[in-house]
């Protein structure tokens, strides 16, 4: 596997159709001899929002782990054009001990950036997802929800390029997890990155992005890829349009056939 | 707390809200009866039974088994002599506990930290903690007495051989505590073993290494008097004098002396236990 550098950055603002995630015929194969993924041909461009979805255990979570770098594939090549790659995880993973505002300071901090740009990279991005008056809280103080939101603009303080998401969404409640939903699209619109976003939903990889995936039970391999219609900004009623149903529908039908 | 909650809001019926509040502050002493009465209940059970269990053997005319509970009161702290005697043994008990724990925290941590660097150096090293905790540390007595005699350092070698299975345990477990995503987090971001080190797995550990040094605090304070039991040379503590006043026979004072180290014990234990609160109360609920 390789990740390509960055390539320097001369020109202000890169071009918006940019590749910043390719992959070419990746698998994976771990050392028990499970395969994972299988022939795997993906691509995330600036501006667009792909979620994966697919049966448990198909290797979803593993694409991601390779996008990040946190393994290598087995086969094929990964090639990720940037450095700053937000990482969300199924669990908010704070630290329990840091206040919210020291949680969203964390990443800063590893990197080394001085304490006066620190807070306020994470003051920005705590005001962006909506946790402004939390910031001395402590995390067994917050919801599940707000724990989610200290996730994210933790994530955010990195200025991701390519954003990275392993169902954050999962464990928390339907009116919650449609909020974040609305905060996400809101975010996207607002900061250009792309997202890679994988989630068991179909209804919410169709709500969320702009082309979904379906990927087949393990071995995992993509079976379909779907262009979702609906413009940006998105209006959250158009949950309950004819097309965002029928759409539904056949993502769901693909996401069948391919577990068979 | 629902019976605050309608004190603070305020109702049309100001009469109303101070009947809750009164009931509820009714209630709050109702609970806390609750949880006081019963052990003091226990405790008053447990001096009716030793009344009478040392007019037992008073009848008998073998009192020194188990005297009366007031007279072992009276030696304890009505007779300066003997409240000045117990309590320069209990000071020499204290400083051996605390050199032995102090001791124990850095070896234990220290040996936990290095096991928590490689897998194939915990595989390696804790086998040997475990084995000391085997250890009947009666079987090594002659051997550390004829090593480094029978004063203060042998008593303080009991108490940390004692005391630092705890420490090593717990603190190695603490370490690894941390979620793989947690850890992942940091990977994700190229931190130092070091800086992972500091900023993860060592706070992720606290809560475990206050509940190994409230078990080491307390078993320090058995070591030092298992101690002074062998090593009676120097400024012993409580347990030589517990000795001493079994083999003349002194039954008031021998139950001044044991309730005396109890107390050391119980306190010790408490103090520990508040040490934790104060430090990781905050984020963390420490029993």
């Amino acid at each position: 596997m390789t990740i390509t550098a960055p390539p320097p950055s001369t020109a202000p603002g890169p071009a918006p159709t940019s590749t910043l995630l390719d992959f070419r015929d990746v698998a994976m194969t771990f050392p028990n001899g499970t395969v994972a993924l299988h022939g795997v041909d993906l691509t995330v461009q600036r501006g667009e929002f792909v979620s994966v979805v697919g049966p448990s255990g198909c290797g979803k979570s593993t694409l991601l782990r390779i996008a990040s770098g946190l393994e290598a594939a087995s086969h094929g090549t990964a090639s990720v054009a940037t450095d700053r790659i937000g990482y969300v995880f199924q669990d908010a993973t704070l630290l329990p001990w840091r206040s919210v505002r020291a949680n969203v300071e964390l990443l800063a901090e590893l990197h080394k950036t001085p304490k006066a740009a620190r807070a306020a990279k994470a003051q920005e991005a705590i005001d962006l997802v909506g946790l402004t008056g939390f910031e001395k809280s402590l995390p067994k103080q917050l919801s599940g929800g707000m724990r989610m939101r200290t996730s994210l603009a933790r994530s955010l303080t990195l200025d991701p390029e390519l954003f990275l998401f392993d169902e954050p969404f999962g464990a928390l409640d339907e009116i919650t997890r449609e909020r974040l939903n609305d905060e996400l699209l809101r975010l996207f619109v607002e900061k250009q990155f792309a997202g890679l976003f994988i989630t068991h939903s179909v209804s919410e990889a169709v709500y969320l992005s702009t082309k979904v995936i379906v990927m087949s039970g393990r071995p995992g391999s993509i079976v379909r890829a779907f262009d979702v219609p609906f413009p940006m900004p998105r209006d959250p009623d158009i949950r309950f349009t004819a097309e965002f149903g029928e759409l539904v529908g056949e993502v769901s039908h693909a996401l069948k056939e391919g577990h068979r | 707390m629902a019976e605050l909650g309608a004190v603070q809001v305020p109702t049309g019926s100001e009469s109303v809200a101070i009947a809750n509040a009164r009931m509820a502050r009714a209630r709050a002493s109702f609970t806390r009866a609750r949880v006081v009465l019963p052990p003091l209940g226990v405790l008053v059970l447990i001096i009716a039974l030793w009344y009478a269990g040392a007019a037992m053997f008073d009848a008998q005319g073998r009192s020194f088994v188990l005297p009366y509970p007031h007279l072992v009161f009276e030696h304890w702290f009505l007779d300066p002599a003997r409240r000045l005697e117990i309590f320069a043994y209990t000071l020499n008990t204290i400083q051996v506990m605390l050199i032995g724990l102090a001791i124990a925290i850095v070896i234990g941590v220290v040996w936990a930290v290095l096991m928590s660097q490689a897998k194939w150096l915990e595989r390696s090293l804790y086998p040997y903690a475990v084995i000391l905790q085997c250890i009947p540390i009666l079987a090594l007595v002659p051997l550390i007495g004829i090593s480094i005699g029978y004063n203060t350092p042998a008593r303080i070698v009991v108490t940390v051989m004692i005391s630092l299975f705890p420490m090593v345990s717990n603190t190695l477990f603490g370490l690894q505590s941390a979620e793989r995503g947690q850890r992942e987090l940091f990977q994700l971001q190229g931190a130092s073993r070091l800086t992972r080190l500091i900023k993860l797995q060592f706070p992720s550990a606290l809560p475990l290494i206050f509940v190994g040094l409230r078990n080491a605090a307390g078993l320090s304070v058995i070591g030092a008097i298992v101690g002074d039991q062998f090593f009676k040379r120097g400024d012993p503590g409580i347990g030589v004098l517990i000795y001493n006043y079994a083999s003349r026979l002194q039954s008031a004072d021998l139950y001044a002396a044991i309730l005396t180290a109890s107390l050391l014990g119980v306190v010790v234990f408490l103090l520990f236990g508040l040490l934790g609160r104060l430090a990781i109360g905050r984020w963390y609920d420490f029993g």
